[in-house]
C-alpha cells in the first residue's frame, strides 16, 4: 500500500494526473469506500486491503467528464469492466491512468459473520502486503480467527485470474484464487424442474427491497437513464400493480446486460439482501460460451460480441429454442 | 384520446364461421376510446370501405381498427380508404383474426375470445399511434443480377431490352452456368450449347449489359432503389483488353494436372485457362494454385507465348463500387456431395458417375469426345443401371426432402440417346416416380420407354457393390414384381440430387434476403409473388428459388425482370415512416444499435444536448431515415431505450402486451 501511495503522490506531484481514484478507510474495518483524492495529503486517507473490493471502473464515467487524467486502482478482476466500458464508448482511455493493483483475493464479511463471528472490532492478516492465510479477528468477546480462503467473496473462488487485462502500471503481487468451478451453481439449477426454478428464484428474489444498490454498481448498468427510472416505458408505474415484480426487474436488468457482464460479481456483493444476483447472468455466460464458444466480455476491446455480431458459424435460433 | 372505430370482418365464412364477429364489435365498444364499432361481410369490398370512409367523416375518428386477414393481403387497401377520408394512413392497425384466429382454430367460443383479445391489442396500440409521413427516395435506374446462368442471362436481356443498364456479376471464368456443361436439353433434345451460346452472344454484346466475369458480390448496403455494391474482380492475371483469345498460352502452359471444373473433374485442364470453347469472355484467367510461376516464381511460359503482351503476373483483385436500384439473384445449383450415400459406391468405384458428370461424358468436348465408356478401363459398357431420386425427396437428414424436379425427366434424355447411339447397350432405370408434368414431357418419357425399349423398374437401390471382375453388382427391389433384383452393370449412373450453389447464404444475408432451411431464397409469397424476395428490391431467377428446369427459369427469369423493370421506371418511391430514431437524452452512445443494424443506417456524432439544465457534448447515436428498413434490431438491443421505432414504438408494444394480458 505504501507503494502505491508514494506512486501516487508522485503522479499528482508532476502533473501526470488530476486526481486518485482509490479507497479510503470507512466508520468500520472492514468497510472501506471508494474515494476521489486529489491532493498528496489527502492521501493520508488512502487505504488498500482485503476488503477493497469494490470495482473503481464505472466511476470513471464521470471521471472522463472531469479536467484532467483520473489516476484509477484497478485489481485484475476490475479490469475487465474497464475495457467492457471502453468497447461501450462509455469511458474515455487518455482520462485514465491505470494502475493494476495486486490482489490475493477480497474478503466477505458476510461469510466471516456466517462462521459465528460478531461483534467485529478488528481484523488483521487483511492488508495487502502480507495477506497471511489465516485472519486474527479481535471481538468484543475476545480474538477470532479463521482461513482467509474461507473468508473470500464468492467471486474470488472463481477467480478469473491474476492477469490485469489493461494497465499502465503494475503495482504489487497478485494470486489466483481459483479453487470452485464457476458454472456449478448454474449447472445445479439448470437441473431443476420449472417448479423448482420457480420456487428457488421467488425464494431469493422475493428478498429484494428495491434498493437498487446491484443496478448502482454494475459496470455494465450505466444507462444514463434506466427505462426503470424512466416514464418513457411505463415501466416505473408497473412497481405497484404487480406484487412480484422484483422479478421482473432482476430478469429484464440480467438481459440487458447480457453480453456485457463481465461477472465481476459486484451485484452479488452489494446485495444488502445477500440475493446471489450473480447467477442470473452466469447462466447467461454459460449459454453464450456453450452456444458461441468461450467468451470473456471486457477481455479483449476489440473482440466481436456474441449476441451483437453477426457470423457465419452462428447458432441456428432453433437450437437455441431446442435446448431452453 | 383518439375516437377509435373498429370494423371487424366476416371474410364470407372464412372468419365469422369460427369467430362470433357481433361479439367482438360489442366487445370492442367497451374498450377505452373506442366510439364505434361495427361488422360486416367483406371489408375490404367496395362497400366494406364505404363504410370505414363513412364512420370517419360522420364520427370524426382519429383512429381506426379493422379485425380482417392478415395486414400483408389488405392493409394497403384499408389505409388508401381511411386516407380518402383524410386521416392519416398509419392511424389504422390491423387485428389478424383470420390467419392467427379463424384459420387455425375450430371451438367458437375459444376463438372469439382470441379474437376479442387480439382486437383489444389492437385498439391499445391504435391508442397511441401517431400520424406518419413517408419520405420520397430516387431509383437508380441500373440492375445488379448475380449469377450468369441462362436465368442471370435472360433477366438481364430483359431488362437491357427495356432500356436499363444492367451488370451481371459471374463467379466463374466465363457467363453460361449449369447449361453450359448440358450436352442435350429435354423435350426436344437440341443441342444445350448451340440454344445458350446465341443468348451468352447476345448478352456480351448488347450495349446495355456489362458483364463481370470471375467476380463476386463482396459487399451489400443502401436499399430498394439506392443500393451500393462492392464486387470484387478477382484477379485473372489476363488483361481483358490485350487478350485476343488465341489459345496458345493454354496449348502451352507446362502445368496441365489441375482438374477440369468443366468436365466436373473428370479431365485436367492447364493453368492458365477458359473452362470451355465458346466461353465469354474469351480471355482466360490463370489459377495460381497450379500455376508454376506461381508457385515457385520460374516458369513465365505463358508470358512469353503471348504476342499480345496479355499476361500480367502482378495483377490484384480490384473492388469495383457501383450503385443499384433492383438486385435479381440468379446464383442457380449444383448437385449435392455424395458422401452421405456411400451405399452407391460414388467414391469406390471410378464407372458410378452423377447425372452431370455422364453428361459431360456424352459431350463432343467432352472429357471422352462423346463416346460411353467406363473410366476404370476406357471399355464401353453393354449394362447401363441409372438409380433416381439420390438425395432427393429423403425422409431423413442425410439428404434433401424436396423432389429435385429434373431428373426423371433428363435421366429418359439420358436413357434414349444411349439407346439411340447405342442400340446394344441395356439400359435400366431404377425409380420411385417417374415425374413428367410439363408440356411434352410425359410423351418424351412414353417414348424412352416405348420406342427405345428403357427398362424401367419401379423400386430403389440397396447397394451397389464393385466386383472383383470389375463390374458393378446392382442389389435393388422391383416393387410391381414384389422381388429382389441383382444386377451386374458396367456403369451405374445417380440422379444426384441439387440444392442451391454453395455461397448463396452468404450473398442472402448481405441482401437480408430470407432463405429456407434447405438453402432456397424464399419468395415474398409462394402463390402471389413468385419471383420477389421479401426483402424489397431483391428478385429472384432460376433455381436459387426453387427446382427448376430450363422452360420454367427461362420464364421465370423473364418474370423478375418485369418486377425489376416495373422498379427502375419509378423515379421515387415512397419510404416508409416507421423508421427508428434515437432519443438523444437517452442514448448511451455505445454502438451496439450500429453494431446490429444490417442497413448500416446508423452513424454516431458528438452533438451538444441540454439534459434537464446539464449542458455536454455527448456520443449520440444518429439514424438515417432513408436507410432504416424499420426491423427493429436496434430497438431491442438497445439498453436504454433509447432507440425507438415509429409506428411500433416500445409503448405501443408494450400497450399491446398488456392489452393481452389484461
Amino acid at each position: 500500500m505504501q507503494e502505491l501511495i508514494k506512486r501516487a503522490k508522485e503522479l499528482l506531484e508532476d502533473g501526470t494526473v488530476a486526481r486518485v481514484l482509490g479507497w479510503k478507510a470507512g466508520d468500520l474495518p472492514y468497510n472501506p469506500e471508494p474515494a476521489y483524492f486529489d491532493s498528496t495529503e489527502s492521501l493520508a486517507d488512502f487505504v488498500y486491503n482485503g476488503f477493497c473490493g469494490a470495482n473503481l471502473s464505472k466511476y470513471l464515467i464521470e471521471a472522463s467528464k472531469l479536467e484532467g487524467k483520473t489516476l484509477v486502482c484497478l485489481k485484475p478482476c476490475d479490469t475487465y469492466s474497464f475495457n467492457q466500458l471502453l468497447k461501450e464508448h462509455r469511458i474515455d482511455r487518455d482520462k485514465a491512468y491505470v494502475i493494476g493493483v495486486g490482489c490475493k483475493g477480497k474478503l466477505d464479511i458476510e461469510r466471516i459473520r456466517k462462521m459465528g463471528i460478531k461483534g467485529i472490532e478488528q481484523i488483521s492478516g487483511a492488508e495487502m502486503e502480507d495477506a497471511a492465510d489465516t485472519l486474527t479477528i479481535s471481538t468484543i468477546y475476545g480474538e477470532r480467527s479463521c482461513k482467509f480462503a474461507d473468508a473470500m467473496l464468492e467471486r474470488c473462488h472463481v477467480c478469473k485470474g491474476k492477469e490485469h487485462q489493461v494497465y499502465d502500471e503494475l503495482i504489487g503481487e497478485s494470486k489466483e484464487t481459483k479453487d470452485a468451478d464457476r458454472f456449478a451453481e448454474v449447472a445445479r439449477i439448470e437441473a431443476m424442474t420449472p417448479e423448482e426454478k420457480f420456487a428457488f428464484f421467488q425464494k431469493e428474489l422475493s428478498k429484494c427491497i428495491r434498493c437498487n444498490a446491484c443496478r448502482n454498481v454494475c459496470p455494465a448498468c450505466s444507462c444514463r437513464k434506466c427505462v426503470f427510472d424512466s416514464n418513457k416505458f411505463d415501466s416505473a408505474q408497473k412497481a405497484n400493480v404487480d406484487s412480484f415484480e422484483e422479478k421482473m426487474f432482476h430478469i429484464i436488468r440480467a438481459f440487458h446486460v447480457a453480453g456485457r457482464c463481465t461477472d465481476c460479481g459486484e451485484c452479488s456483493r452489494v446485495c444488502p439482501q445477500g440475493i446471489p444476483l450473480h447467477l442470473f447472468n452466469r447462466k447467461f455466460i454459460k449459454d453464450i460460451d456453450e452456444f458461441y464458444g468461450e467468451y470473456q466480455a471486457g477481455m479483449d476491446v476489440n473482440a466481436q460480441s456474441p449476441l451483437t455480431d453477426f457470423t457465419f458459424g452462428d447458432v441456428e435460433p432453433g437450437i437455441v429454442g431446442e435446448r431452453g | 384520446m383518439q375516437r377509435i372505430g373498429v370494423f371487424v370482418c366476416h371474410c364470407g365464412s372464412n372468419i365469422a364461421a369460427t369467430v362470433d364477429v357481433k361479439k367482438v364489435a360489442e366487445m370492442a365498444l367497451l374498450e377505452p376510446g373506442v366510439v364505434h364499432a361495427e361488422d360486416y361481410q367483406y371489408m375490404c369490398s367496395e362497400a366494406g370501405q364505404e363504410k370505414i370512409i363513412e364512420a370517419i367523416r360522420e364520427k370524426n375518428l382519429t383512429g381506426v381498427v379493422v379485425c380482417s386477414c392478415s395486414p400483408r393481403m389488405h392493409e394497403t387497401t384499408f389505409r388508401k380508404a381511411a386516407e380518402k377520408a383524410g386521416l392519416n394512413p398509419y392511424m389504422v392497425e390491423i387485428a389478424n383474426i383470420r390467419e392467427h384466429c379463424s384459420w387455425i382454430h375450430k371451438d367458437m367460443e375459444e376463438a372469439t375470445k382470441k379474437a376479442v383479445i387480439l382486437t383489444r391489442a389492437a385498439i391499445a396500440k391504435v391508442n397511441l399511434n401517431t400520424p406518419l409521413k413517408p419520405g420520397e427516395s430516387r431509383v437508380t435506374k441500373r440492375a445488379l443480377v448475380i449469377g450468369g446462368g441462362i436465368a442471370g442471362i435472360q433477366t438481364a436481356l430483359d431488362i437491357a431490352d427495356a432500356g436499363y443498364e444492367v451488370d451481371i456479376v459471374e463467379r466463374e471464368p466465363s457467363i453460361g452456368g449449369r447449361m453450359s456443361q448440358l450436352d442435350k436439353t429435354f423435350p426436344t433434345l437440341d443441342c444445350s450449347a448451340c440454344i445458350l451460346t446465341p443468348k451468352m452472344v447476345e448478352a456480351s454484346a448488347h450495349e446495355k449489359i456489362n458483364i463481370y466475369t470471375y467476380s463476386e458480390v463482396e459487399k451489400v448496403s443502401g436499399f430498394v432503389g439506392d443500393f451500393t455494391v462492392d464486387i470484387r474482380k478477382k484477379a485473372r492475371y489476363v488483361d481483358m483488353d490485350k487478350c485476343t483469345g488465341c489459345g496458345v498460352c493454354q496449348e502451352k502452359c507446362p502445368s496441365k494436372k489441375a482438374p477440369s471444373e468443366f468436365n466436373r473433374g473428370l479431365n485436367t485442364r492447364s493453368a492458365i485457362y477458359t473452362p470451355f470453347a465458346q466461353a465469354i469472355p474469351n480471355v482466360p484467367v490463370i489459377d495460381t494454385d497450379s500455376c508454376i510461376k506461381f508457385k515457385t516464381g520460374k516458369c513465365g511460359v505463358c508470358s512469353k507465348v503471348c504476342q499480345a503482351g496479355a499476361i500480367d503476373y502482378t495483377q490484384k483483385d480490384e473492388i469495383v463500387s457501383q450503385k443499384y436500384g433492383a438486385i435479381v439473384v440468379a446464383t442457380g445449383f449444383d448437385t449435392i456431395k455424395l458422401d452421405n450415400y456411400d451405399e452407391y459406391a460414388y467414391s469406390q468405384s471410378k464407372d458410378v458417375i452423377t447425372s452431370l458428370e455422364l453428361e459431360r461424358i456424352m459431350n463432343a468436348a467432352g472429357p471422352t469426345k462423346g463416346h460411353l465408356e467406363r473410366f476404370s478401363d476406357g471399355k464401353a459398357p453393354k449394362e447401363m443401371v441409372f438409380i433416381q431420386c439420390v438425395g432427393s425427396r429423403c425422409a431423413d437428414d442425410r439428404g434433401k426432402p424436396y423432389c429435385s424436379k429434373i431428373c426423371c425427366m433428363y435421366t429418359a434424355k439420358h436413357a434414349m440417346l444411349i439407346r439411340d447411339k447405342y442400340p446394344d447397350v441395356n439400359v435400366t432405370v431404377f425409380y420411385i416416380d417417374v415425374r413428367t408434368p410439363g408440356k411434352n414431357f410425359d410423351e418424351f418419357y412414353r417414348r424412352a420407354v416405348e420406342q427405345y425399349g428403357v427398362n424401367y423398374i419401379k423400386g430403389q437401390v440397396g447397394k451397389v457393390i464393385p466386383q472383383p471382375n470389375g463390374k458393378l453388382l446392382v442389389q435393388g427391389s422391383d416393387l410391381l414384381d414384389n422381388r429382389q433384383i441383382l444386377k451386374e452393370a458396367d456403369m451405374v449412373v445417380l440422379a444426384t440430387a441439387i440444392e442451391p450453389n454453395e455461397g448463396v447464404r452468404k450473398i442472402a444475408t448481405m441482401l437480408t434476403a430470407s432463405i429456407d432451411t434447405n438453402n432456397f431464397l424464399t419468395e415474398a409469397h409462394a402463390k402471389l409473388r413468385p419471383v420477389e424476395s421479401p426483402t424489397a428490391g431483391i428478385f429472384l431467377s432460376g433455381v436459387c428459388q426453387g427446382p427448376k428446369d430450363i422452360p420454367e427459369t427461362v420464364a421465370q427469369a423473364g418474370a423478375a425482370a418485369v418486377k425489376a423493370i416495373g422498379l427502375l421506371a419509378k423515379d421515387k418511391l415512397l419510404t416508409n415512416p416507421c423508421t427508428a430514431q434515437s432519443d438523444e437524452l437517452l442514448c448511451n452512445g455505445c454502438s451496439t444499435c450500429a453494431n446490429v443494424c444490417p442497413y448500416g443506417a446508423i452513424s454516431y456524432e458528438d452533438k451538444e444536448v441540454n439534459d434537464h439544465g446539464i449542458r455536454e457534448t455527448r456520443r449520440i447515436a444518429v439514424v438515417n431515415s432513408a436507410l432504416c428498413q424499420g426491423c427493429g434490431a436496434c430497438t431491442v438491443t438497445c439498453p436504454s431505450g433509447a432507440m425507438d421505432l415509429q409506428g411500433f414504438s416500445n409503448r405501443q408494444i408494450l400497450a399491446e402486451v398488456d392489452a393481452i394480458c389484461r
